[in-house]
């Protein structure tokens, strides 16, 4: 097993493992870094996969992929812990209640 | 005036105006209004110009800032990306006069610079040709509209939005991911390019099915629409029908390119997949919406069945392509119209009687005759009945599904009909009786009627354009089915 493949799969395992914490938690602030951790986890499978074997040096797309979903990361993280916050003022609670609505 | 119109890169125009719009209002707050909705009138005018280009020339394509693919971002419009920037600029323009009168001075300043962002990501989603371009404007798009419904607060529209948020941002992770497996498989994110490379294999087979599961979440399809009528029905109602006519077509937009480019050839018995899980949406969307007792819940729940006959199409399009991919820009279309109008109404109940409670809803069509008329257009569309746009697609679908024996098909898109019937009924039923509690009505603004009017008169008017629409839709063939499949 070459080594970007291990890092590549590692990348799965981030992202099913922040899946995994985004279905189960509850608390607001655990779901949005559950997100957090399954985007870094696709980074890392982006900058893995880059490199595609041999001494040739690695594609430079993905990186520039990576750096403009960082971006849409960071403005997605503010949103929600803004959110967050207002819902925490509103329901008191930073949760969100069950299907009827609380 | 031919040379004028052809010489101006429209994509990028498209793009530019909403945002310099939005940023305009957001640095002048006093004058967003007017400012807003000369922008919006623009981007119309915009629309229009491409549409000309488009019949003039075939399909657009403009190499921004020179470089080209694959190092450059390309814009790429072909009829089906101008049925969609139609789409978005009428019901923009609808929603944008309706919200002039809507929005009190405090939440307006907040409104148009969100709106025209909303705008402008929805067009560069529209005009956009590579996966990744397209993961980034699924993100603007995912972001103004979480902001949108969170916009005058309170515990349910709070709560609504963060449950949009969360759902929307899980879907653009699977569908980036499916990206990054497409680019490491076939070295491009060029939807023109992966057509020609993509082959059968388990990356293409992973990559399908994590974009599809993604895209089918943002979509709200069921069985994964939890989200959906939470945020739409307590949304503001200039916002609730920006996201069901136009937010929930843009990521089921994405979807319909990848399938037509890409996954079509590779997909073994997803077609049939998504054709149960539609016609599930249907059924499961049309009862529920029969349930409720609230007109935005009910609303809301109709936006889920009727994304059902959009998935109706996937198993049909394998034997009559031309037939079925038409049925489902018709069925797109007019449910954008129609769905708008009838959010724009609930709006004006809901400020003409301070609640949208079904049973409780007081001689409406005497007092507010527009508005009880709008809905009651709007609902002819989406029943399928005759003259409407909602007809024309239903028509389409009914043909492909009898054609090749799909009785089971035929079945649901008959029984998806009778249930909207009943749920429209059920509404309009109450407008025209005394309430049990009666009340005061708070006269609503001649605009905001009219712009829902407008919306629902639109819709049925679509249905008399068949051969226009569907010649405009067909240029560049978007759907090749003509080379692809005898």
């Amino acid at each position: 097993m070459s080594v970007p493949f291990l890092y590549a799969l590692v990348g799965i395992g981030l992202f099913c493992l922040g899946l995994h914490a985004l279905i189960v938690h509850d608390h607001l602030l655990r779901k949005i870094l559950a997100i957090n951790v399954m985007g870094s986890g696709v980074f890392l499978v982006l900058v893995a996969l880059a490199r595609r074997g041999g001494d040739s040096p690695p594609d430079p797309v993905p990186h520039a992929m990576v750096i403009t979903g960082i971006v849409v990361a960071i403005s997605a993280t503010a949103l929600a812990l803004s959110l967050m916050l207002k819902v925490k003022a509103a329901t008191g609670r930073a949760e969100l209640a069950d299907k009827d609505g609380g | 005036m031919d040379v004028l119109f052809s010489e101006i890169p429209w994509g990028p125009v498209l793009i530019l105006l909403p945002l310099a719009g939005g940023i305009a209002c957001f640095l002048f707050p006093a004058s967003a209004k007017p400012l807003g909705l000369l922008t919006v009138a623009l981007v119309g005018l915009a629309v229009v110009g491409l549409g000309w280009q488009l019949l003039g020339h075939g399909v657009y394509h403009h190499a921004v800032g020179g470089w080209g693919a694959p190092l450059g971002i390309d814009l790429a419009a072909d009829g089906l990306s101008l049925l969609m920037l139609a789409m978005t600029a009428l019901v923009g323009f609808g929603v944008s006069l309706y919200a002039t009168g809507y929005f009190k001075p405090a939440d307006s300043v907040r409104f148009w610079p969100l709106w025209l962002l909303l705008l402008g990501a929805l067009n560069a989603l529209f005009l956009s040709g590579d996966l990744f371009n397209l993961y980034v404007t699924l993100e603007l798009v995912g972001l103004a509209a979480v902001a949108l419904t969170a916009l005058q607060g309170g515990r349910d529209a709070l709560t609504g939005a963060m449950r949009y948020l969360l759902a929307t941002l899980l879907g653009s992770l699977l569908y980036l991911l499916g990206v990054a497996l497409l680019y490491h498989g076939f070295g491009t994110v060029d939807l023109a390019l992966l057509s020609e490379r993509v082959m059968p294999s388990p990356v293409a087979w992973a990559a399908l099915g994590l974009m599809s599961a993604g895209l089918i979440l943002k979509t709200a399809l069921f069985p994964l629409h939890f989200w959906l009528p939470p945020a739409h029905a307590s949304a503001p109602a200039p916002v609730s029908a920006v996201l069901s006519a136009l937010v929930v077509k843009a990521s089921f937009y994405i979807l319909l390119r990848l399938w037509l480019a890409i996954f079509a050839d590779i997909s073994e018995g997803v077609a049939a997949l998504f054709g149960l899980l539609g016609a599930g949406a249907v059924l499961w969307g049309s009862l529920q919406a029969l349930r409720q007792t609230r007109v935005k819940l009910l609303v809301a729940y109709s936006t889920v069945a009727q994304i059902g006959y959009l998935f109706l199409v996937y198993p049909l399009a394998s034997g009559m392509g031309v037939t079925a991919w038409s049925a489902m820009a018709y069925l797109a279309f007019s449910h954008a119209l129609a769905k708008a109008a009838m959010f724009l109404a609930a709006g004006n109940l809901m400020y003409f009687g301070g609640h949208d409670r079904i049973a409780d809803l007081d001689r409406v069509v005497q007092r507010l005759p527009l508005t009880a008329g709008a809905f009651a257009l709007a609902g002819v569309s989406i029943m399928g009945l005759p003259p409407s746009g909602g007809f024309n697609g239903k028509w389409l679908l009914l043909q492909a599904a009898l054609t090749q024996g799909r009785w089971d098909i035929v079945g649901i898109i008959l029984l998806g009909g009778l249930l909207a019937a009943g749920y429209i009924f059920k509404v309009l039923g109450n407008t025209f009786t005394q309430a049990p509690k009666t009340h005061e009505p708070i006269s609503v603004p001649a605009r905001m009627q009219w712009a829902a009017m407008l919306l629902a008169a639109g819709a049925i008017l679509v249905g008399f354009l068949a051969s226009p629409f569907l010649a405009l839709v067909g240029v560049g063939d978007p759907f090749n089915v003509g080379g692809l499949r005898p």
